[in-house]
C-alpha cells in the first residue's frame, strides 16, 4: 500500500466575510519534497499554512496531514509550524521553552533533543538566554528549533528567514536540505525567491487565492532565447532553447560571421514569478 | 505520540502559573496586598483601641470587639474580593484573542492539545493562583484582626472559599471575554461587569437600610446574574451569622445590609455558572480563526 502524500490539499477554499483568500487549491507534498509557495501578500499563502495545522477552518475543499484531517491531533502531532508573526513569552530561556514544546508535542527525545535541536540553529550556547535577551534573528532560529521538537513528519515554515542576516539564512538553508535528507516534508512559505530557487524541489505560486504555477524550479524556468556574440555585436535569438544553438552557429557560421561566444538564456524564477502573478502586490 | 490530554492540560497550568508568577503584576498585587495588610494591621490597631469610646457606656449591650471586629473584617473581604478580581483578570488578560494577535497562542495550539483543553488548562491557572491568592490575603487579615483585637468571625472557613469561588467565577467570564475581545476592551468590560455586581450589592444593601423590596428584588436578581457578588454577601453574612442582639442589628445597618446565607442552591448555581461560562467559551474559541 502506498503511503499517502504528508500533505494533501484539495480544492481548498476560504473566505473572510465573503472576501475569498483561496479559490480551490490543490497541492500534494510527499515525504522528504522540499516545496516553495510563493505569491505576493494576501495571497492565500499563510491562510494555506494555517488550514493545514488547524488554527483557520476552511470553508470548502479539504486538507490532510498524512492522512489524517487537518486540525486533528494525529495531523497536529505530524507536523511542525513557525508562523510569520509569533512570539514566545519573554521569561522563557530556550531550554524551558523547547522543554514546554516537548511536553506539548508528547516528545519523548530530553535533554538530548532539545541540545541538537539549539546546536542544529546555532543556539547551543543560549540554552539557558531568555528571550527577551535574543536577537530577532536568534528568535526566528529558536522558532525554527521549536518547530522541529519531536521530529515532526511536515514543516510548515511561514517566511522562517524573514528576520535572518546571510548567515543565518545559511544556516537555515542548510538545515532545510539535511530535513530533506531525512525525509521530512517542507512547505516553505517565502518572498526570497532566490533562496526558494537554491532549496526547494518544487515551486507553487499562488495568486488571488489560486494556484497559478506549479513544478521544479527547472520546469518553470523555461527558455530564455540563444545569446550569440559575433564580430558584428550581440544578437539574441528569443524564444531559442538549448537544442537550437548549434543550428543557429551553424547558420550564422555559413553566413560568413565569427562567433565568439554562445550562451544558452533561462528565464529566472522571478520572471516567471513576476509573469505568473501579473505584477500583482500586496 | 500524542500526549494525553491531562498530561497536557497540567503542562499548561504549570505553564500559566509560572507565567503568572513572573509577570510584573504579579509583582505589583505583592507589593499592594503587603501595603494593604500593613493599613489594615495599622486601621484595626486604632479601631480596636478606640472602639470602646464609641460603644461608651452601652458595652454591655454592644459587643464592641465584634462591632469593630466584623466591619473592618468585613470591609477587609471587600478589599481582598477586588483585589483578587484584578489579578483573575491580569492572569487572564488577552488570553486568547489578544495572545493570537501578538504570536503567543499560535505556537502552543498547533500542537496536539485541543483547544478546549487549552483553555480549561489557562482557566485552571489562573483561577487556582488567584483563588490561592484570596485564600491567603483573606487568612493573613483575619490573623491581624485576632492578633490586633482577639477577634474572630463566626465562620471562617466558608467565605474564604466562597471568594475563592467569586474569583474564579470572574476568571471564567475575563476568559469567555478574552475569546470575544482585544485585551483593552476585555479588560474594561470585565471591570464594568464587577462593577454592576457591585453596585447590585450596594443597592440591595440600601434597601436593606430603607425596607424597599424593589431594591431588594434588584439585589437579589443581581446577585444570581453574577454570583460572585452573591458569594461574597454570603462571606460577609457568614461573618456575623451567629452574632445577634442589639451588635447584630447595628452591623446589618452597616455593610452587612442585605447579606444573606448562601445555601447549597448558590453554591450549586455558582458552579454551573462558572461551568456554563466555560463551555460557551469554549465554543467560541474552537470557531475562531487564529
Amino acid at each position: 500500500m502506498t503511503e499517502p502524500p504528508v500533505l494533501a490539499v484539495s480544492g481548498l477554499h476560504k473566505s473572510y466575510r465573503g472576501q475569498e483568500a483561496l479559490a480551490g487549491v490543490d497541492l500534494e507534498i510527499r515525504a522528504g519534497e522540499l516545496v516553495g509557495l510563493l505569491g505576493p501578500n494576501g495571497a492565500g499563502k499563510s491562510t494555506l499554512t494555517k488550514i493545514a495545522c488547524g488554527l483557520v477552518r476552511p470553508s470548502g475543499g479539504g486538507v490532510e496531514v498524512l492522512g489524517r484531517p487537518a486540525g486533528s491531533p494525529p495531523a497536529r502531532a505530524a507536523l511542525g509550524y513557525l508562523a510569520e508573526l509569533f512570539r514566545f513569552p519573554g521569561w522563557c530561556s530556550a531550554d524551558e521553552l523547547l522543554r514546554l514544546h516537548q511536553r506539548l508535542a508528547g516528545a519523548a527525545g530530553g535533554a538530548g533533543e532539545r541540545e541538537e535541536l539549539l546546536d542544529l540553529v546555532g543556539l547551543g550556547e543560549a540554552r539557558d538566554k531568555r528571550v527577551e535577551a535574543m536577537s530577532k534573528g536568534m528568535q526566528q532560529r529558536l522558532g525554527i528549533a521549536q518547530a522541529l521538537v519531536g521530529a515532526p513528519r511536515l514543516l510548515l515554515l511561514d517566511e522562517p528567514t524573514s528576520a535572518l542576516d546571510p548567515v543565518g539564512r545559511r544556516i537555515v538553508r542548510g538545515l532545510l536540505e539535511e530535513l530533506r535528507r531525512r525525509g521530512v516534508a517542507v512547505l516553505l512559505n517565502s518572498h526570497l525567491l532566490s533562496e526558494v530557487e537554491l532549496v526547494c524541489d518544487r515551486v507553487a505560486i499562488i495568486a488571488r487565492g489560486r494556484l497559478v504555477e506549479a513544478g521544479t524550479p527547472e520546469q518553470l524556468a523555461g527558455p530564455g532565447g540563444v545569446e550569440v556574440e559575433t564580430a558584428a555585436g550581440v544578437k539574441v535569438f528569443a524564444g531559442a532553447g538549448r537544442e537550437d544553438a548549434p543550428r543557429i552557429v551553424a547558420e550564422l557560421v555559413g553566413a560568413g560571421e565569427r562567433v565568439y561566444r554562445v550562451e544558452v538564456r533561462h528565464s529566472s524564477l522571478e520572471e516567471v514569478y513576476l509573469k505568473a502573478v501579473g505584477g500583482q502586490t500586496g | 505520540m500524542t500526549p494525553s490530554p491531562l498530561r497536557s492540560a497540567m503542562t499548561v497550568i504549570a505553564h500559566s502559573v509560572r507565567e503568572g508568577v513572573r509577570r510584573r503584576v504579579f509583582l505589583a498585587v505583592l507589593v499592594l496586598t503587603a501595603g494593604f495588610l500593613a493599613l489594615y494591621g495599622l486601621g484595626a490597631h486604632f479601631v480596636f483601641r478606640d472602639v470602646g469610646n464609641f460603644a461608651g457606656g452601652e458595652a454591655n449591650i454592644l459587643d464592641d470587639k465584634a462591632f469593630a471586629g466584623a466591619t473592618i473584617f468585613g470591609l477587609a473581604m471587600f478589599a481582598i474580593l477586588f483585589l483578587g478580581a484584578v489579578l483573575s483578570v491580569f492572569l487572564t488578560l488577552g488570553a486568547v484573542r489578544g495572545d493570537a494577535e501578538s504570536g503567543l497562542l499560535q505556537p502552543l495550539v498547533v500542537r496536539p492539545i485541543g483547544r478546549t483543553t487549552m483553555l480549561m488548562a489557562r482557566f485552571a491557572g489562573a483561577a487556582a493562583l488567584a483563588a490561592t491568592y484570596v485564600v491567603l490575603v483573606y487568612l493573613a487579615a483575619w490573623a491581624i484582626t485576632r492578633a490586633t483585637g482577639g477577634w474572630s468571625p463566626d465562620h471562617l472557613i466558608g467565605p474564604a472559599l466562597g471568594l475563592a469561588l467569586a474569583v474564579a467565577i470572574i476568571a471564567a467570564i475575563s476568559l469567555l471575554l478574552s475569546v470575544l475581545l482585544p485585551a483593552t476592551a476585555q479588560g474594561i468590560v470585565v471591570f464594568m461587569v464587577f462593577g454592576a455586581g457591585l453596585t447590585a450589592g450596594l443597592l440591595a444593601q440600601i434597601g436593606n437600610a430603607i425596607d424597599s423590596d424593589s431594591l431588594h428584588t434588584i439585589g437579589r436578581v443581581a446577585s444570581w446574574a453574577l454570583p460572585f457578588e452573591g458569594l461574597y454577601a454570603a462571606g460577609l453574612h457568614a461573618l456575623i451569622s451567629g452574632t445577634s442582639g442589639l451588635t447584630g442589628v447595628v452591623l446589618q445597618l452597616g455593610p452587612f445590609g442585605g447579606s444573606e446565607a448562601a445555601g447549597p442552591g448558590l453554591i450549586a448555581w455558582a458552579f454551573a455558572y462558572m461551568l456554563g461560562v466555560l463551555a460557551i467559551a469554549a465554543f467560541a474559541f474552537s470557531r475562531r480563526d487564529l
